[in-house]
């Protein structure tokens, strides 16, 4: 599974846009420009891009209340989704959903979930749907390590698996559900253990390390297409920001994210591995930087100047018909 | 004459004639297809009720039995929606919602609200209510009042065989999500029921007994309990106007407030517990909207505010019924305010 020097950078520009779109929603957030409750993906975007590379628009997944890297893996239009976080009529929701609800179900995008074990249930409909269309297609449910902890998953993984469905259970393990450690509320001595303990194949990758997780999720992604049914990936990994926006992480350790920065960056590794085996030019990725941040600048200055939702969208919206 | 067949096979023709016009229709849930794994029978229940009973001999895969995994499978049903499919998936009863609401509530509810209006999510949920055959507290509530307060969702509860199969088929065709409330009571009941396809629209109830003096707004079977305590007080020279609602989301205020425009005087019957209710929420919008034709307090005839009981008379103490009814009635036909005093003498 050898990537072209073109997909690894597509990767990067993605991880990029991802690390930057966060980075300056955290700046907008604290100067109180957003509303509601944001959840960021900063340190984790390895993980969202190393799996979804391998999806296409036909293929579906499902996320987590921290899914704005899961949108952007995905394709979904970081316009769209700036001026939804700020709730504008020009959102992709139209400013109904806010940062938990971003969605863009033409892309397979089926959206950031506001329940912590939302998602899975619904990926096994989705897997059901492309294995019923016959089409090879996949669906990926994203969950994290609290998620992991929900009977919605530990049925959805059953139920994957005696259906055989064409699903795969991404868990981002991040150490923390909230202020609550992994290392107190899951029971197992791994999550991939947990899915090994449904029938499923399951793994653990450093989730900081983007080849590895394109090259574990490209494994599973490619037996579920082949019909060999569903299959769990625990992404080892850790969030540079607090469970949300305002969260002052007491419960984390002295340094523990400095350090992180310092040492567990996906976004810096990727690209010094990439250059110092002389794949890729420096200089290249200091111009995918600049471009993303122009991009991301860009989407900020929109959804500020973008309108209000009018007073009748308040009504609209709730049924196909009623 | 025409043709009569049980509210259960109106069901199971509702579900078949769809399923041969669309293939995008799976049918999911427990034991819907039944001995699946098991060394018997293949189709050994069609459901724990037989309603999908013969289905899997014509369409095959398209019915699947799934694990006791509530979540799980309504879930799928509702993600299968909104990426293609038109499930009908089988709560088998109500009560079970409990383990799997967050699905229905949060999921399906919201999705087309939440993503402003991009998506769309032709699920129905069909699930059995009712007390009266002494299955106890966990599986014979009417919750049809939970689903009903939360938009994104419709909620249908027929009455007999032939709304039942043009409801349902409605239901399937529709492009929300639909849960689709049976009355275990009334699964043997028979009735007049084309062969051919039709629907019946949601959001308009049926006047199944014209009268002018007094109405009865009901579903589900009290339609039949209230009918009942109609032809009683027939007798007594009482004429009510029973309104079966047939769809409690979308309702029709109009058919309601239009009958107690005639008449000014309203019970209304519901098997549910009474607080926050279809009963309740009935007389609000009598008293509000209503309120300058009314001659008499509304009346509600409701379960009590309780679980339902496993003793057989206390079920049926639990229970309204035709009694209880004509009670109400004969009391708000009764009741005489300065207005109507002075009107009469």
């Amino acid at each position: 599974m050898q990537l072209t020097k073109d997909e690894l950078i597509e990767a990067y520009r993605l991880m990029k846009t991802i690390r930057e779109f966060e980075e300056q929603v955290h700046l907008e957030f604290s100067a109180g420009q957003i509303p509601g409750f944001v959840h960021l993906y900063a340190g984790e975007e390895a993980c969202a891009v190393g799996v979804c590379t391998h999806l296409s628009r036909e293929d579906s997944i499902a996320s987590t209340h921290r899914g704005h890297g899961h949108c952007i893996a995905k394709g979904v239009d970081v316009h769209g989704m700036m001026a939804e976080l700020f709730g504008r009529k020009t959102g992709l929701c139209g400013g109904k959903g806010g940062s938990m609800h971003v969605a863009d179900l033409d892309l397979g995008m089926m959206g950031a979930n506001g329940i912590v074990g939302g998602g899975p249930p619904l990926v096994c409909g989705a897997a059901l749907a492309a294995k019923r269309q016959g089409k090879g297609n996949v669906a990926v449910a994203f969950v994290g390590d609290g998620g992991s902890n929900q009977g919605t998953t530990f049925e959805s993984l059953n139920l994957a698996k005696i259906w055989n469905l064409p699903a795969i259970f991404v868990v981002e393990n991040n150490g923390y559900a909230e202020a609550t450690a992994a290392s107190y509320s899951v029971g197992a001595e791994s999550i991939a253990e947990r899915g090994r303990g449904f029938g499923l194949p399951a793994v653990q990758v450093d989730g900081h390390d983007f080849l590895a997780v394109y090259e574990a999720a490209g494994e599973a992604i490619e037996r579920a297409r082949r019909g060999e049914g569903p299959s769990l990936l625990e992404c080892r990994l850790n969030r540079f920001y607090g469970h949300f926006e305002g969260d002052a992480q007491t419960y984390r350790g002295e340094d523990e994210v400095k350090s992180l920065r310092e040492d567990q960056d996906c976004l810096l590794r990727l690209s010094q591995e990439a250059t110092a085996s002389g794949e890729v030019d420096p200089a290249e990725f200091a111009a995918i930087d600049s471009e993303v941040e122009a991009l991301i600048k860009d989407t900020v200055e929109a959804a500020k100047a973008a309108p209000q939702p009018d007073a009748e969208d308040l009504l609209t919206d709730v049924y196909v018909s009623y | 004459m025409a043709r009569q067949i049980t509210f259960q096979q109106a069901i199971n023709e509702a579900l078949d004639q769809e399923m041969a016009r669309d293939e995008r229709i799976v049918i999911l849930g427990e034991d819907i297809v039944g001995g699946a794994g098991a060394p018997g029978e293949i189709d050994a229940w069609g459901g724990v009720m037989g309603v999908t009973k013969g289905l899997h001999g014509k369409y095959g895969d398209r019915l699947m039995d799934t694990p006791i995994s509530e979540s799980a499978f309504v879930g799928a049903a509702i993600g299968a929606a909104a990426t293609g499919l038109r499930p009908v998936v089988e709560l088998m009863f109500n009560d079970f919602m409990g383990v799997c609401f967050d699905q229905i509530l949060n999921q399906a509810a919201k999705f087309r609200y939440m993503f402003g209006g991009k998506a769309e999510t032709p699920v129905v949920i069909r699930t059995m209510i009712g007390a009266g055959v002494r299955a106890a507290a966990q599986h014979s509530q009417s919750l049809y009042s939970m689903f009903t307060h939360v938009p994104g969702l419709k909620c249908v509860v027929p009455s007999n065989p032939y709304d039942a199969k043009g409801l349902l088929i409605e239901s399937i065709r529709d492009n929300d999500p639909v849960i689709f409330f049976e009355h275990k009571k009334l699964y043997r009941l028979e009735g007049d029921v084309p062969e051919e396809s039709f629907t019946v629209p949601f959001g308009e109830a049926e006047i199944v007994r014209e009268g002018g003096d007094v109405t009865i707004v009901t579903l589900a079977e009290m339609v039949h309990e209230s009918t009942k305590a109609a032809e009683i007080l027939q007798q007594e020279g009482l004429e009510c106007e029973v309104i079966d609602l047939r769809t409690t989301s979308p309702l029709d205020e109009e058919t309601i407030l239009e009958s107690v425009e005639n008449t000014g005087r309203v019970v209304v019957v519901d098997e549910a517990n009474p607080r926050c209710s279809m009963a309740t929420d009935i007389a609000a919008l009598v008293a509000g909207a209503g309120f300058s034709s009314l001659k008499a307090p509304v009346r509600m005839v409701t379960a009590p505010h309780t679980p339902v009981p496993f003793n057989d008379s206390l079920e049926d103490l639990y229970k309204p019924d035709a009694n209880k009814i004509v009670a109400a009635v004969r009391e708000v036909s009764e009741y005489q305010t300065w207005k109507t005093a002075a009107s009469k003498s």
